[in-house]
């Protein structure tokens, strides 16, 4: 994973607009947040394979970054994102890793399931 | 000695620090380690520092990790059960359980090793325990395997009490170091090691004694 190079993810983002995809969202503090730390509120979400199609999709702030898809009936949003898989071009990576390098939060869209 | 040990535990990784040097030990006293881990741990978090993996990519690294802890400890047989990190609590019961009796009527352990349901902070690990606990509990007493199950929850001690069985693994440190760091995108967690060199003398006190609580059937 490579720091989020905000140009080449607009790029994807582009490429993969008007079409069928399969989106995973995700955020988590972590399943032992409250085990190290009782002042936590442990949560966490996913979603994997979800169908989507969006005809708008962007990248803002500089860094970390959100993400914004508008969708023709709703919207997939998501900040703290600092990662991208730059290596793999067909799909789009992105992950938000915090100052330990742990996943905080994932967004990925491909033409594929994961 | 225990001949034929079943460790049942549902994440990659989760062998290394309370089991491995215990694991390491009977095998040199010459017991066959079968490892059922039901997960890919897929959903994990640490990714390496910095990241050097994704989502997409963490559950082949993660295999390959846990293949080289394994080697490194003597595990002489591993099975992929192939379920989904974090979903094992809401599995179908019938599926896992069926699937834990299918391998325990094959390897006919006289030791089973899971985490203590109830006291062991993931909902995988409390729900794999339960699995292993449930199974095994409608086997009949006489052919119950014993069950050593491990606990870390903060309160675990007020309820279960102090460990019935401590393993003295200071003469297998150097394999259940080298466990713990074939998990290359997770042992840097910084709260499980510090800052501290994996050399530090401070090792034999903190990872010299495994602790297990037989299950009281």
């Amino acid at each position: 994973m490579k720091p989020i190079q905000k140009d080449a993810v607009q790029q994807r983002l582009e490429s993969l607009a008007h079409q069928e995809l399969y989106l995973h969202l995700e955020m988590t503090t972590g399943a032992y947040a409250a085990h190290f730390d009782e002042t936590k509120h442990p949560a966490a979400t996913f979603i994997t394979n979800a169908r989507v199609r969006y005809a708008q999709g962007s990248i803002s702030g500089s860094g970390p970054f959100r993400v914004g898809l508008k969708m023709p009936e709703g919207w997939v949003y998501s900040e703290g994102l600092t990662h991208y898989a730059e290596e793999d071009p067909d799909r789009l990576i992105l992950a938000g890793h915090d100052a330990q390098g742990k996943l905080v939060v994932a967004l990925q869209l491909g033409r594929e399931p994961f | 000695m225990h001949a034929r040990i079943l460790v049942i535990l549902p994440h990659p990784d989760d062998e290394a620090f309370g089991l491995s040097g215990t694991l390491a030990k009977y095998i040199s006293q010459g017991a066959q380690v079968t490892y059922a881990c039901l997960t890919l741990g897929e959903m994990g978090r640490n990714m390496g520092v910095p990241p050097f993996a994704n989502r997409v990519t963490l559950p082949a690294i993660r295999k390959g990790e846990l293949e080289a802890s394994c080697k490194a400890i003597g595990i002489q047989d591993l099975r992929l059960l192939g379920f989904h990190d974090k979903t094992i609590e809401f599995e179908d019961q019938d599926k896992l359980d069926a699937q834990i009796d299918a391998l325990i009527q094959e390897v006919q352990p006289t030791l089973v090793v899971t985490f203590y349901p109830g006291y062991s902070v993931h909902p995988d690990h409390d729900a794999c325990g339960a699995a292993v606990v449930r199974t095994i509990g409608r086997m009949p007493a006489e052919r119950r395997p014993i069950v050593y199950c491990l606990a870390f929850s903060r309160d675990h001690e007020a309820h279960i009490g102090q460990p019935d069985v401590v393993e003295d693994v200071s003469d297998y440190l150097a394999q259940k170091m080298a466990s713990i760091q074939a998990h290359k995108s997770q042992f840097q967690a910084p709260e499980l090691l510090g800052s501290k060199a994996l050399e530090n003398v401070e090792l034999l006190a903190r990872f010299g004694a495994e602790r297990f609580w037989t299950y009281p059937y």
